[in-house]
C-alpha cells in the first residue's frame, strides 16, 4: 500500500454529489415506467443503475459500484437491449396498455416510500450506532476477508456466500437444460 | 499560481491520491490530446502498413509520404454534411457515439503509465476498467438500433452478441492474473498500479509466471481483446462485405469519426489492460538482472535513440526523394519534420544525461517519468502494430466459428488455466 495516501483528508464527495446522483436516479426510473418506447425505457434504466452506482462510491463502496457497472449496466442491460430491439417499436408504441395493475405497482411503491419514511425517522434507534467505512484503499481487500476468510480460518459470510454461488450454478444447468431440446 | 503548479512535482502517488485537482485536471488534459494523437499516428500507421503488406503505397499524396494525410482526412470528416436518416430515432442517434466516445476515454483514469504517472490510483482499478469498457458496446447497440435500417441492426446485433460473449473468457484470464499478484503478500490488489508492482516484487512479469499458464492467460485475453474492440478478424459487426458497414452504416462526418477515435481509443486502453497485467507495465526490460548507474542511464538513453532513429528515417526520405522541382516542397517538409525529431531527441538525451544517477533533482525526475512512459507506450505500440498485423493476415471468421472459438474453447482454456493457477499457487506457497 502506498504511505502517502491520504485517506483521512476531506472527502471530494460532498452533498452536492448526492442530490444530483439521486436526482437522476428518480428522473431516469420514472422515464423507464413511462415512456412508451420500450429501448427509451432500457437507455433510462441504464442511466438509473449507473446512477445508483455512483451513490454506492459515496458510500465508499467502490467494489460494490465496480460490479454494479460491470454486471448490471455493462452486461444484463446489453443482453435487454438485444431483445429489446428486435420487437416492432411503430407497433407498441400505438398499442393501449392492455393491463391494469399500476394502482397495485403504486401501493406497494407508497409501502415502500413509508417504510423507507420510517428507517430515516427511527434510523438512530433501528440500526447500530457504528459508522465504520473501510478506507478506500482496503475495500476490496476487506470483502475478500469477510467472504474467504482470513489465512486458515472462515470467514463471517464464507458459507452463505458458497451456498448463493451453488444457488447460481444450479440456475445456469437449469437454464441451460430448458433451452436444450436433446441432451 | 506558479506554488500550487510546483506542489505536485516530487510525488511519489497519482494527483488523484495526493489530493491535487489541479494536477489531476493536467494529466487529464495530457492524456487526451496524447490518445488524440496517438490515433491520428495510428490512422497514418495502418493505412501505410497495410497498403505495404498489400504492395502498394497507401496515402502519397498529403504531405511527404502522405504524413498529413490524418490532417486533411479530419478537417474533410468535419466540414461533410452531417446526415441523420429521416426514420430514425434522432435523440439515441444523435446520442450514440458519445456513449462510445465517453466509455472510452473515461479508462484512461486509472491507466497507469508511471507509479505516479496515472490519473488515480483506484482500488478497483481494473474492475472499472473492464466494466467502463464493456459499456462501450451500448453505443454500437443503440447506433444500430437508432439507425433504423437493416445492416446496422444486424450489425449491432452481432457485436453486442460477440462482445458478451468473449468479455467472460477475458474476464477469467484477468481474473487469473490477479491471483497472481496474492502470491507472496497473501492480499492480492486491483489496483492498476497495485498489479505492476506485483509484478516488480516478484521479479517477474506475469507472463511467464508459472509458465506456460501466465502465457495462457495472457493469449486469451489477447485474442478476446481484438474481439472486444471489434476489429479483424472478429470484425463482423462491420464486415463490410455483408453488411456495408455494420452498425455505422448511416452515420457520416463527425458522427462517424467519432466512432473512429472511439474504437482507437479502446484499441488503446485494452492494450493497456494487457501491458499492466502482464507485461509489466511501466517497467523497463530486466530491472533486476541489469541494475546499477551504468544500466540506468544506458536504458534512460532509450527514448531519445528512438527519436533519433526516427529522425535518422525522415533524413534519409529526404535524400532519397526525387530531384525534380515538384518535390521541393515535399522535401522541405520532410526535412523541417526530421529536424522537430532530431530536437526532440537532443532534449531527451539533454535530460536523459542532467538526470543521470539520483532521482531528487528535477531533472532526475522528469528522466524518471520520461523512461516510465516511455516504456509504457513502447509495450502498447507493440500491440497497436499487433493489430494492425492481424488485420493485414488473417480472413474474418462466420459467426457461428466465432461463437463456437468464444464458448468451446476460449471459455474453458481460460477457466482451466484460472484453476490451475490457484492450485500451483497454493501449492508453491
Amino acid at each position: 500500500m502506498n504511505p502517502a495516501l491520504n485517506v483521512g483528508s476531506a472527502p471530494v464527495a460532498t452533498p452536492w454529489f448526492f442530490y444530483g446522483l439521486a436526482a437522476a436516479a428518480v428522473i431516469s426510473g420514472l422515464l423507464v415506467i413511462t415512456r412508451r418506447n420500450a429501448v427509451h425505457s432500457a437507455l433510462a434504466l441504464i442511466v438509473t443503475l449507473l446512477s445508483v452506482a455512483g451513490l454506492y462510491l459515496m458510500l465508499y463502496a467502490p467494489f460494490v459500484a465496480g460490479v454494479q457497472i460491470i454486471v448490471y449496466a455493462g452486461g444484463i442491460m446489453v443482453l435487454f437491449l438485444f431483445v429489446i430491439m428486435l420487437v416492432s417499436i411503430e407497433r407498441t408504441v400505438k398499442e393501449r396498455q392492455f393491463n391494469r395493475i399500476w394502482p397495485i405497482g403504486l401501493l406497494a411503491s407508497c409501502a415502500l416510500l413509508a417504510l423507507f419514511l420510517t428507517a430515516f425517522k427511527k434510523g438512530q434507534s433501528l440500526f447500530p450506532n457504528r459508522v465504520a467505512p473501510l478506507p478506500e484503499a482496503l475495500n476490496t481487500q476487506g470483502i475478500a476477508a469477510a467472504l474467504y476468510g482470513e489465512a486458515g480460518k472462515m470467514g463471517q459470510y464464507t458459507f452463505a456466500f458458497e451456498i448463493a454461488s451453488l444457488l447460481l450454478l444450479v440456475a445456469i444447468l437449469g437454464a441451460v437444460i430448458m433451452t436444450k431440446k436433446k441432451i | 499560481m506558479v506554488e500550487s503548479l510546483m506542489s505536485y512535482l516530487g510525488s511519489t502517488v497519482p494527483p488523484s491520491n495526493a489530493g491535487n485537482q489541479l494536477w489531476a485536471l493536467i494529466y487529464i488534459l495530457i492524456i487526451f490530446a496524447g490518445v488524440s494523437v496517438a490515433v491520428m499516428a495510428m490512422n497514418w500507421i495502418e493505412r501505410k502498413a497495410l497498403a505495404h503488406f498489400q504492395i502498394r503505397l497507401g496515402p502519397m499524396r498529403v504531405g511527404p509520404h502522405g504524413l498529413l494525410q490524418p490532417i486533411a482526412d479530419a478537417l474533410k470528416l468535419m466540414l461533410k454534411e452531417d446526415i441523420i436518416p429521416d426514420e430514425s430515432d434522432k435523440a439515441v442517434f444523435w446520442f450514440a457515439p458519445i456513449i462510445g466516445l465517453l466509455a472510452a476515454f473515461t479508462v484512461y483514469i486509472v491507466i497507469p503509465f508511471g507509479p505516479s504517472q496515472a490519473v488515480s490510483d483506484m482500488n478497483i482499478g481494473i474492475l472499472f476498467m473492464l466494466g467502463v469498457s464493456s459499456l462501450g458496446v451500448l453505443g454500437i447497440v443503440t447506433a444500430g438500433w437508432a439507425s433504423n435500417s437493416h445492416y446496422p441492426l444486424i450489425g449491432a446485433l452481432r457485436s453486442s452478441a460477440q462482445m458478451v460473449s468473449y468479455e467472460v473468457a477475458m474476464g477469467l484470464a484477468v481474473v487469473s492474473a490477479i491471483l497472481m499478484t496474492s502470491l507472496n503478500t497473501g492480499t492480492g490488489t486491483l489496483s492498476m498500479i497495485g498489479i505492476v508492482e506485483a509484478q516488480r516484487d516478484q521479479g517477474i512479469w506475469f507472463l511467464f509466471k508459472f509458465f506456460p499458464l501466465g502465457l495462457i492467460a495472457f493469449v486469451i485475453f489477447a485474442i478476446a481483446m481484438v474481439a472486444e474492440t471489434n476489429r479483424a478478424p472478429f470484425d463482423l459487426a462491420e464486415a463490410e462485405s455483408e453488411l456495408t458497414a455494420g452498425f455505422h452504416t448511416e452515420y457520416s462526418g463527425l458522427r462517424w469519426s467519432l466512432f473512429m477515435l472511439a474504437e482507437y481509443a479502446a484499441m488503446i486502453a485494452v492494450s493497456s489492460i494487457a501491458v499492466t497485467l502482464w507485461l509489466g507495465g511501466w517497467m523497463r526490460p530486466f530491472p533486476a538482472l541489469l541494475h546499477g548507474p551504468a544500466w540506468e542511464f544506458i536504458f534512460s538513453l532509450f527514448p531519445g535513440l528512438t527519436f533519433a532513429a526516427l529522425a535518422g528515417f525522415a533524413f534519409l526520405g529526404t535524400i532519397r526523394m526525387p530531384s525534380h522541382s515538384f518535390f521541393k516542397i515535399q522535401r522541405i517538409g520532410l526535412g523541417a519534420f526530421g529536424l522537430v525529431l532530431a530536437f526532440i531527441a537532443l532534449l531527451l538525451f539533454a535530460i536523459a544525461v542532467a538526470g543521470r544517477g539520483d532521482n531528487a533533482n528535477l531533472a532526475g525526475r522528469f528522466r524518471e517519468g520520461i523512461d516510465y512512459v516511455y516504456w509504457f507506450v513502447l509495450k502498447v505500440a507493440v500491440f497497436m502494430y499487433l493489430f494492425i498485423w492481424y488485420r493485414a493476415t488473417w480472413p474474418r471468421y462466420r459467426f457461428d466459428q466465432l461463437m463456437k472459438i468464444g464458448w468451446k474453447v476460449m471459455l474453458p482454456i481460460s477457466l482451466g488455466a484460472l484453476i490451475a493457477t490457484a492450485v500451483v499457487g497454493v501449492l508453491v506457497k
